[in-house]
This record gives C-alpha cells, sequence and structure tokens, in this order.
C-alpha cells in the first residue's frame, strides 16, 4: 500500500491502483446513499401515485390532505386484463405492477404488431382505481404508459363511468426533454384531455393527437387533441399509449364488463 | 491561509469573478431552473455541495491522481457527489427534485465545477479548495437567485409561492408577464446583471477579438 503510494504517479501500477480505489470509494459512497435513502424515498413515491391519482381524478385541491382523502374517496382493485374480471386473492396494496412487467409468470409480450405503445411486456394484472360517490361509481382510474421519445411515461387516465369519456389525464414519472416533451405535465395541455372521447360508436379506440390546433367545428373534435409544438414524438407516444391501454391489450376487456354489466356499485 | 486570502477566495466569485457573468459558464442550467424562488435555491444549493466538496476531495488526492486520467478522476468524484445530492433531493424535496428533473443530474456537466477542479483543486489545499468551491457555487447561486427572483415575482406575482403581487385572474391588479416563465427570458436577464455588472466594473468589459475593418472610399470598387 504505502509503496504503490510511494510510486510515480504515471506508472501503470499506480495509474490502475488509483483507479480501482477511488471507484470503489465512490461506489460505497453512492450505495451508501441509494440504500440509506431507499426508504423515504419510496414512502415519496407513493404519496406522489396517491396525489397525481387524485389529480387525474379531479378531486385534488391544494392543501388537502391527500393520504385521507385517498383513504376515503380511492378503492383499489386488481384486474386480470384477459378477461376483465376482478382478482381477489392479490392485495392492491402491495401489489406492484412494475415488478409484475418483468416477470415472467405475471406478464405476457405484447405481439410486436400490437404493441403500438413500445413496452415490450404486459403484467397480466393490473390495479384500477374507483372513485365512489356514494353508491354510484364517479371515476374509474386506469394506470397507463408507454414510450414516448426519450423515455417510459407513466401516468393514470381517469374515466367517466360510461368508460368513453376522459375525466382527466396526469403523467407522474416521464423523462422528457423540459419545455419540449416535458410540456405533457402542462396543466392547460392537459386539461384539454377533459371531455375528450376515445371510443368512437363501434367500440373502437379512436383517440388521436393531431398537429396543430384542433378545429372546434370539426365533427371528430372530440376525439382529437392538439399536438404539442416541439415534441411530435412524444405527442405521438401520448396517443399510442392511450389508444393501447383502451384497446383489446389493455383495459378494453374490463371497461365492456363495467359498462355491460353496469355493474358498477359492487365494491 | 490567511484571513485576506480566506477573503478573497471566498467573496471573489460573487462579483469580480462570477462564474455565470463573467466567464459565462454554467448558463443552460440558469435559464432552465430560474422560472421560480424554490428551484433556484434547490439548485444553488445543490450546486454549492457539489462544487465544494468535489473541490476538497480532488484536493485531498490531487498529489496521486496520474496526468493520464486525470479528467476521468476528476469527474467520477463529481459523479458520485451529483448522484448523492440527487438522492438526498428524492428523499426529502421529492416534489422540488420532480420539477428540476435533468438539471440536478446535469450538474456533472456543469463547467463550473470541472473548470474549478481542474483551475484550483488540482493546485491547492483540500481547505481553500473546499472555500473555492463554496465561493463559486454561491456565485453561480447568487446569479441563479437573481433571475428566479425577477421571474417569479413578475412571471407569476409570488415569491417562493407565496403571492406578492394580486393576480388580474384571481381579482387583483397585476397581469403576470408570460414570457418571463419562459427560459429566453432567462437569456435577457443575465443580459442585462452582465450589462451592469459590467458598466460597474469596467475592467470585466472584454477587449473586442476583431476590429471592424472601416472601409475606405477607395478601397470601393
Amino acid at each position: 500500500m504505502v509503496g504503490i503510494m510511494g510510486m510515480a504517479n504515471d506508472s501503470t501500477k499506480k495509474t490502475l491502483f488509483v483507479a480501482l480505489a477511488l471507484c470503489l470509494a465512490c461506489s460505497v459512497v453512492v450505495a451508501t446513499a441509494a440504500v440509506v435513502l431507499k426508504p423515504l424515498q419510496i414512502s415519496n413515491q407513493a404519496y406522489d401515485r396517491k396525489l397525481n391519482i387524485l389529480r387525474a381524478a379531479n378531486l385534488y385541491q391544494p392543501d388537502m390532505d391527500v393520504e385521507a382523502v385517498y383513504a376515503e374517496r380511492v378503492e383499489a382493485r386488481i384486474v386480470d386484463l384477459n378477461t376483465g374480471e376482478y382478482v381477489e386473492d392479490i392485495d392492491p396494496a402491495t401489489f406492484d405492477p412494475r415488478e409484475a412487467e418483468r416477470n415472467p409468470e405475471l406478464s405476457e409480450r405484447v405481439p410486436p404488431k400490437m404493441d403500438i405503445a413500445n413496452i415490450k411486456s404486459r403484467a397480466i394484472y393490473s390495479p384500477v382505481f374507483l372513485i365512489q360517490d356514494g353508491e354510484a361509481l364517479e371515476t374509474i382510474v386506469l394506470p397507463v404508459h408507454g414510450y414516448g421519445l426519450w423515455s417510459t411515461l407513466y401516468g393514470f387516465l381517469a374515466l367517466e363511468p360510461d368508460t368513453r369519456t376522459v375525466a382527466g389525464l396526469k403523467f407522474y414519472e416521464h423523462a422528457e426533454t423540459p419545455g419540449l416533451g416535458g410540456e405533457i405535465d402542462n396543466a392547460e395541455w392537459l386539461e384539454q384531455w377533459r371531455g375528450k372521447v376515445i371510443y368512437d360508436d363501434e367500440w373502437e379506440p379512436n383517440i388521436r393527437v393531431i398537429k396543430g390546433t384542433v378545429n372546434p367545428d370539426n365533427p371528430d373534435a372530440v376525439y382529437q387533441v392538439d399536438g404539442l409544438a416541439g415534441a411530435t414524438l412524444t405527442s405521438r407516444g401520448v396517443m399510442y399509449l392511450m389508444q393501447y391501454w383502451v384497446s383489446e391489450e389493455g383495459f378494453g376487456p374490463y371497461l365492456a364488463r363495467l359498462r355491460n354489466q353496469g355493474d358498477t356499485t359492487s365494491g | 491561509m490567511d484571513k485576506l486570502e480566506t477573503r478573497r477566495v471566498l467573496m471573489e466569485p460573487l462579483v469580480d469573478n462570477n462564474p455565470i457573468t463573467l466567464q459565462i459558464l454554467g448558463i443552460c442550467s440558469a435559464l432552465a431552473v430560474t422560472t421560480n424562488m424554490a428551484t433556484s435555491l434547490t439548485m444553488s444549493l445543490a450546486v454549492v455541495a457539489v462544487t465544494a466538496c468535489s473541490s476538497a476531495a480532488i484536493a485531498a488526492i490531487r498529489h496521486h491522481i496520474p496526468s493520464s486520467i486525470r479528467i476521468i478522476v476528476q469527474m467520477t468524484i463529481i459523479a458520485s457527489l451529483v448522484i448523492v445530492v440527487d438522492q438526498i433531493l428524492r428523499a426529502f424535496a421529492f416534489e422540488i427534485s420532480k420539477q428540476l428533473s435533468v438539471f440536478v443530474g446535469l450538474i456533472i456537466t456543469n463547467c463550473i465545477v470541472l473548470g474549478r477542479a481542474e483551475a484550483y483543486a488540482m493546485k491547492a489545499a483540500p481547505w481553500p479548495s473546499f472555500l473555492d468551491g463554496l465561493g463559486n457555487g454561491l456565485g453561480y447561486g447568487l446569479i441563479l437567485m437573481s433571475v428566479g427572483f425577477v421571474r417569479e415575482l413578475f412571471g407569476s406575482g409570488s415569491l417562493f409561492g407565496i403571492q406578492i403581487l394580486p393576480l388580474l385572474s384571481e381579482g387583483g391588479w397585476y397581469y403576470p408577464n408570460g414570457l418571463l416563465l419562459l427560459p429566453p427570458s432567462a437569456f435577457f436577464l443575465i443580459g442585462l446583471i452582465i450589462w451592469a455588472i459590467r458598466t460597474w466594473k469596467p475592467r470585466q468589459v472584454e477587449k473586442p477579438e476583431y476590429q471592424i475593418h472601416a472601409v475606405h472610399r477607395t478601397e470601393v470598387t
């Protein structure tokens, strides 16, 4: 040790030694920080998710007690995406959709033709969040994700009980370029999704993000949303992930069951 | 290191040798994170912590850094510190860390940090290097906070999220200037600050690199 430290700085041995020692020291520092702070970060993320579910469902008000309102209004349930039925033996509180997506036993490969949202594999089960107003269902919040330009966009899509009208949309995690693709967080842009219709009359997904501004006189205006200037690929990513998650591959079967049964009260 | 030297190392980067206004470094993040005071302050603190600690760490091992991997060693130390700062922000200031998005990570590429490592920490002892990093971080922070102050006050009528000028849309009298919320406004503000500082301290004015050639009448064909 002392021998190496005393060597000439530019000898190969010392260069290798310094590089190795530095890497070790730095990785210990970084790993310690990551491990020690992990529990706090996880609880922050959980809180953030609840906050964004409330935002998507238009229940959020500044200074509200997010945990209390969430506990009171939101009911999380697990859905089998293939059958569209509720699954009772998985606890929504402990189910981690992202881990399920990576687990081959809990996920399926998305056929490349169908994979418009570019997610490769999809978990068989997904949580859904139901917001009840007394006995009646007020809003259905669906977790959605898909690839934008640089990153996977994670968000929540809130639908009216008719399962076709958008009640709200909010993204909570992405790494798009701030100011361009990052504008998917822009409240004004998200606001114009409200009231848009995602299915056409044949119940085919028919929501589009178009270039430029939607002409309100166009009969298709309810199916169209303005694209983000300077973020064509991110806008397209949002369009495809919306189309994907309401299609047969995504929540299609579940939403169909929901509206056919009218079974919106069973808690 | 005597008191005068400490003062010089710490104070000089604030105005006389400010990394943003004199050296024109770190402009990218100065444009991006200054829409409000909370993000400006957080970013300033993050950069102060990284420059100060990385300079001290590099100075501590400066006699053992092989020159062939000098920059890589510096970058490794800086990058590790930035990751630690990012992790801390995510644990204790989650909302702000989301607003700062990629810009915390981009402190790694902030020329101020590497510039201080190369220009000062490689030649000085850890304590003065720490102070030098601290001073330069504060110089960066000072400009960030000034720009953030103007942008938030006149762009949203508030400071640190507290409404100062009542907005017209909420029944007040102030009509906010939307341009100030967009990145280009920071360009104008930093330009104005540079102008003001160079008027106050003409020594900072650079000599023009080219003299524009005055065309004489006889040269025109």
